[in-house]
């Protein structure tokens, strides 16, 4: 597992129901899952009980490689929680994540000068492991 | 349904209390401030109190309609609604749930009503801060609400507030389009002259001229700090009732000529809960089924439009609340503000004439419906000449709500 830290440790932490808990679960153990309805196939995220596209309950996971691009993003210049006071300004992004059937992921890009950002821009997952049992999917510049 | 023009709902009535900064008002509770606003309200209406038998809210009120009413010794409350949609989506479902319950015979007079005071409670802008349990290890904790659990998946990402939430959809329009920050700036500069004149504004006196909003610092890019709303302390209520009860009124009734609230398919809460909105809604206010139904109904398009009140949290979601509500193409929001549309006097299409929730103060917008009506009975500080008609949204960039207002 990588050490690399990003984020404080006191960043809110995700809160998890029993629809969302394996990809957590797989999360932890670097593992980039979209929801798929393992009836028609559509992928869905973030996940939850029931497919809206044919209302079916019956559902499985796909792992994308965690490449994919930029959607859209914005830069944040204020610490709303005290300890981001020297990360700003950081980066949040949506990645269009390859392979997933058009899900998408909202998340942040690291190890980048904010000037180079652009929509369109090519991505690659990066894990943050938080806590022995919580990782968090970040990107970096492919 | 087609409702008798008897059993037609009016606005009948409109008050509120100070507005003032975040924290600027420490002689009475959020909670009184709810009671001095429905008062006011139905004192405006010319009613007695006991008239009173319906209470309408959004946005998780923390008034309760059942201690409202206790409150007030009201004789009977026989209709109590909380709309269920996010935050400043439901101002304009609370009126319109309002008359729905009097149309329907429900209820005879209900108060439509909203208090917030950011001061004295939570300010918005600040986001949730830092996770409770700081002292150990960061885990996963257990989702209490739908809510809860989406935002597992925004919030550990440092998406902590609207700024950021709604700069998503923003920042993509601007990529699509080629809007501009100074598009904004027109916005936010024309409600702060709006300001100006009305003596209830928190920012009256403090003029904004383009250069200012353009030195004003980033907050969540593309928003600058003067292209967010404000944070404020107050309360506004409306008072809902037939036409015949409007007869006993000593006020002018505003009609009701269509309302409509919702949203689009897949548009769940918007950005602030999930980035998974097709791709046809991203870069929108999510508005455009609520925009459609209200021009259905009412029979009417953008061209009747003579005022506006659009839901301002961000400068920019009105561009985007513009173009979803058709008085311009998608793509054309930023050179059709710049153009000087917005502007009172002299727009073609004023807007916010109070100042909005950038310049007047934040009431999760029911103060826009406060002033929609001042417009049409001819009482607003930017009155336009000959008001007839007035559209007011509610937030863009969640499930959201209109009415259109007519001068009867």
């Amino acid at each position: 597992m990588s050490t690399q830290r990003w984020f404080p440790d006191d960043l809110p932490t995700p809160a998890v129901s029993r629809d969302t808990l394996a990809w957590w679960q797989a999360a932890a153990e670097h593992r980039l899952l979209v929801q798929r309805c393992a009836d028609c196939g559509h992928t869905r995220m973030p996940p939850g009980p029931v497919c809206p596209a044919c209302r079916s309950f019956n559902r499985t996971w796909q792992e994308v490689s965690g490449r994919g691009s930029i959607y859209t993003y914005t830069v944040v210049h204020r610490a709303y929680v005290p300890s981001l006071v020297d990360k700003v300004p950081y980066v949040v992004i949506v990645v269009e994540l390859e392979g997933s059937g058009g899900a998408r992921l909202l998340s942040n890009l690291v190890d980048a000068e904010p000037h180079r950002l652009h929509v369109g821009m090519a991505v690659e997952l990066v894990w943050e492991d938080v806590a022995p049992r919580l990782a968090l999917p970040r990107f970096r510049p492919a | 349904m087609t409702v008798p023009t008897r059993r037609r709902a009016c606005i009948v009535g409109v008050g509120e209390t100070r507005y003032a900064r975040w924290g600027g008002i420490t002689d009475a509770s959020e909670h009184a401030l709810a009671l001095e606003a429905i008062l006011n309200a139905v004192a405006d209406a010319g009613l007695p109190v006991d008239r009173v038998d319906g209470l309408t809210s959004f946005a998780g009120d923390r008034n309760d309609a059942a201690f409202l009413a206790w409150d007030l010794g009201l004789p009977e409350l026989r209709f109590a609604n909380m709309v269920w949609m996010p935050g400043g989506g439901g101002g304009c479902a609370a009126v319109a749930n309002a008359a729905l319950a009097v149309e329907s015979g429900q209820a005879e007079v209900v108060v439509a009503f909203r208090s917030l005071c950011q001061g004295q409670f939570h300010r918005f802008g600040q986001g949730p801060g830092a996770r409770a349990d700081r002292e150990g290890a960061p885990r996963l904790r257990q989702a209490q609400t739908l809510l809860d659990a989406h935002l597992a998946y925004t919030l550990p990402f440092g998406m902590l507030n609207a700024p950021i939430a709604y700069a998503l959809p923003m920042r993509r329009h601007m990529h699509l389009y080629g809007t501009t920050s100074a598009h904004m700036g027109h916005v936010a500069v024309t409600f702060r002259a709006h300001a100006a004149r009305n003596p209830r504004a928190v920012m009256g006196q403090r003029p904004m001229t383009l250069a200012d909003h353009q030195a004003s610092p980033m907050i969540a890019d593309p928003f600058r700090l003067f292209d967010c709303c404000l944070e404020s302390d107050g309360a506004c209520a409306l008072v809902v009732a037939t036409a015949e009860r409007a007869r006993d009124c000593r006020t002018r009734p505003v009609e009701l000529l269509a309302s409509a609230q919702g949203t689009v398919q897949g548009y769940g809460w918007g950005p602030f809960a999930t980035v998974n909105i097709p791709d046809e809604h991203f870069a929108s206010g999510g508005g455009t089924g609520v925009a459609r139904r209200l021009w259905e109904r009412a029979g009417l398009g953008p061209g009747a439009v003579d005022v506006a009140q659009i839901y301002d949290h961000f400068s920019g979601c009105v561009i985007l609340s513009l173009e979803d509500f058709g008085f311009c193409a998608r793509g054309e929001g930023g050179p059709y503000v710049a153009s000087g549309v917005l502007a009172w006097p002299g727009g073609a299409l004023p807007t916010n004439t109070h100042g909005g929730s950038l310049s007047e103060a934040y009431i999760h917008g029911l103060n826009h419906v406060v002033e929609g009506v001042r417009q049409l009975r001819g009482e607003a500080t930017c009155q336009v000449d000959g008001a007839e008609v007035c559209l007011v949204t509610s937030a863009a960039g969640v499930p959201t709500s209109a009415l259109l207002l007519g001068r009867q």
